[in-house]
């Protein structure tokens, strides 16, 4: 069997149903192997990044691992923002990259570049292989390392002529990995420990976020909310691990999540974070973030407990246990009697009635928050429905005020914040899921980063819906220039007009739509709904619209901005 | 900030040595020293490194190593509890009429000459890294001309007990 010909029987081996990517010198044999025959689906992107991103939306969407291929230098370099996403969101990702020959390699040959070199630092592990015995053990350890674990991506970089070397093919059953060990198990004194925690705890708040969601322990965490009567609040990341809907959940907290979630979180006297990172967008000042708080720190990755905040109680090991085994000993414990817990359940919902999400309307401008609270009528009971998002103002609203009451139906750029994210994740979703509606919750700076993938949308036959917030900025960081900056709006402006996103999606074959008023969203919404195919609607909202609550950056998370009152006097 | 000796086992794979390396830098920890060689299997490496940080990055430093794939185990070395040696070269100026005084010197420190030249000597020393940095002292005025240290190698002591156990479980 040829080196290409192994590539493909590997990923057919491994269950890849899909990959993504675009054809150059370097992969040329690997290519050549598709066209021989594969049962794995190849999706021809438009351009590397988008290639990366949809191989994201879909290990997302379906909770399996993305694949996405290029070839050597430009096609690897472009592969690098994708990466780098998946390794800030902790999303399984294999990345195949053809290299020049291995005699070439090291003499700056034509689209030579060091692809392990560049990624090093944001991949779990890399391979250059350079003999072609050596394919299908890397091809077996990087779908190995990539989901087990914290998850997250590795890279495959394999020279040319490995690729059209010939040699007998046998798959591993297993990996040789020695020094790849990740936990298994939850140590039961620790479980115990954190039970008596909760037990004691008079203000508890369970801190959840996407690790909940990667490691399929939803249900485990619903139970333990259920059966200890537990609050939440569920980060960007987490949005679907715990229903929205749920009279428990507070959503998200942060840097524009809401009062209450934040108020939840720093004024609780035990923060039980759960596949959560304490990152910087959650915490705010980090000496200043829940400071009456004992932590139980919940992750499969021990680096990340202890790295932001001290954890009195670490519990390292894979979550779907964890919460299981947590869920038990808290019912255990608490036949012994537990702290009143109901003052500081009336004041989490007093805080919700208090500080609601809100925003003004005016009359001659259409709000953004408007069009999304449309499209989540619009969405309302199905539960067909997976929303992507871009990076900034649209992605905040979206957070803010979209219900997802199921997993992996919120799927975003959170850690690496990539604009242009939304579009290719949202094609990815629906190769995934081809039985859901997907639809992408863009801004317009996010969707002309990436929006050549409309074409791959249109051609593959993966028909999605791009609402595009159109408000003619780069709106989050045009309100940051209008807070921080002296409204010196320095290069931030790009026009509602220029391009006209209904003729560009008609030029790419998918249906285009253009929303001016609030009385033309409904029916816009409803059309690209039912369009049969792609569809973008042009959303043209008021540019000055900020998005509120805000910590302010290196503020206290307890000291969030409200919006200003004479903006949402309704 | 405290210095602390850390000492890793690593496979003998392409580019293993560069992600350690990397993961230091990409953190923003100082390397003080790092010494890599051969150990008793063909395939595995052992590294020594010396690291100047604080507890909490200690601890970072090592979680953060265990997840590389090709890190096998790391473990601090405590001063109490390891042999460290260090192995350095120095070139010495010195002139005819001094050198026996400084040949003689050199024997007490316990260096040996590793050669001769018209107007300079060079010494091997290999001892406790204070002992490498006492023998500099002793030769300075003289004038060194040129000096490398490999960084200190270490393991852990036959006498203090007990077999060599990670300091972070996984």
């Amino acid at each position: 069997m040829l080196g290409s010909d192994a590539v493909l029987r590997s990923l057919e081996l491994e269950g890849v149903d899909v990959a993504f990517g675009i054809p150059g010198g370097a992969i040329l044999p690997t290519y050549d192997a598709i066209a021989r025959g594969t049962t794995v689906r190849h999706v021809l992107a438009r351009h590397e990044q988008g290639a990366g991103h949809m191989a994201e939306g879909y290990a997302r969407a379906s909770g399996k691992v993305g694949v996405a291929i290029a070839t050597s230098g430009p096609g690897a370099t472009n592969l690098v923002t994708p990466i780098a996403d998946a390794w800030m969101d902790s999303t399984p990702l294999v990345a195949i990259t053809g290299q020049v020959k291995s005699s070439l390699i090291g003499t700056d040959a034509f689209q030579e570049i060091d692809a392990t070199g560049i990624t090093m630092p944001i991949v779990k592990h890399s391979w250059l292989v350079q003999d072609v015995e050596e394919l299908p053990g890397v091809m077996k350890a990087a779908f190995h390392i990539a989901q087990t674990g914290r998850q997250g991506p590795v890279l495959v970089d394999i020279a040319k002529d490995v690729q059209e070397a010939e040699f007998d093919f046998a798959y591993p059953d297993e990996v040789d990995l020695p020094g790849w060990k990740p936990p298994t198990k939850v140590h039961p004194r620790q479980v115990r420990e954190a039970a008596l925690a909760i037990a004691a705890a008079e203000r508890p708040i369970i801190y959840a976020g996407g690790g909940v969601l990667n490691a399929d322990a939803c249900a485990e965490l619903r139970a333990l909310v259920d059966s200890a009567q537990l609050p939440a609040v569920v980060t960007l990341m987490g949005k679907g691990c715990l229903p929205d809907s749920h009279p428990l959940n507070y959503g998200a907290p942060g840097m524009h999540g809401s009062k209450y979630a934040n108020w939840a979180l720093n004024k609780a006297d035990l923060v039980i974070a759960v596949g959560s990172r304490f990152d910087d967008r959650v915490t705010g000042k980090v000496s200043a973030f829940a400071p009456g708080a004992k932590v139980i720190h919940f992750d499969i990755d021990a680096a990340e407990v202890g790295k932001i905040r001290h954890a009195e109680i670490p519990v390292v090991g894979p979550l779907k246990l964890a919460l299981a085994q947590l869920a038990e000993e808290v019912r255990a414990v608490a036949a012994d009697g537990c702290a009143a817990r109901d003052p500081w359940l009336r004041q989490l919902e007093d805080w919700r009635a208090q500080f609601p999400f809100r925003y003004a309307k005016t009359d001659g401008q259409l709000k953004p928050q408007t069009a999304v609270e449309a499209l989540r009528d619009l969405a309302g009971d199905r539960d067909d429905i997976i929303w992507t998002t871009g990076v900034g103002q649209h992605q905040m609203w979206a957070m803010q005020y979209l219900v997802c009451d199921r997993p992996r139906s919120f799927i975003t750029s959170g850690g690496l914040g990539t604009m242009g994210y939304g579009l290719p994740a949202a094609i990815g979703a629906k190769a995934a899921r081809p039985d859901a509606t997907v639809v992408c919750i863009d801004g317009d700076g996010c969707f002309q980063m990436t929006c050549q993938e409309l074409a791959t949308a249109a051609l593959e036959r993966l028909p999605i819906v791009a609402v595009v917030l159109n408000n003619g900025w780069l709106g989050m960081v045009r309100q940051w220039q209008e807070m921080f900056y002296d409204e010196r709006f320095g290069q931030t402006h790009l026009t509602h007009a220029v391009p006209d996103y209904a003729q560009l999606a008609e030029a790419y074959g998918c249906a285009g739509f253009t929303v001016e008023n609030e009385d033309q969203l409904e029916d816009a919404l409803s059309a690209a709904f039912t369009a049969g195919r792609s569809a973008v609607v042009d959303v043209r909202c008021d540019p000055e619209e900020k998005v509120f609550p805000m910590v302010p950056a290196g503020a206290a998370a307890v000291d969030v901005m409200e919006a200003p009152e004479e903006e949402v006097r309704a | 900030m405290t210095a602390h000796t850390i000492s890793v086992r690593l496979e003998n794979k392409p580019g293993a040595l560069a992600r350690v390396s990397q993961l230091f830098s990409r953190r923003g920890y100082n390397i003080q020293s790092l010494a890599v060689g051969p150990t008793e299997h063909s395939d595995i490496s052992r590294l020594t490194l010396r690291v100047d940080c604080s507890e909490h990055s200690l601890e970072q430093i090592e979680k953060q190593m265990h997840k590389l794939v090709n890190v096998l185990r790391v473990t601090e070395l405590r001063p109490d509890e390891a042999v460290e040696r260090e192995l350095a070269l120095f070139t010495v100026n010195v002139s005819t009429d001094k050198r026996a005084e400084l040949v003689a010197l050199s024997q007490v420190a316990g260096a040996r000459v590793a050669d001769i030249g018209r107007d300079a000597i060079a010494f091997e020393f290999v001892g406790r890294p204070d002992e490498v940095e006492a023998f500099e002292e002793l030769v300075r005025p003289y004038g060194v001309r040129e000096l490398v240290r490999t960084g200190r190698v270490g393991l852990r002591r036959p006498s203090a007990g007990g077999r060599t156990t990670p300091s972070v479980q996984v």
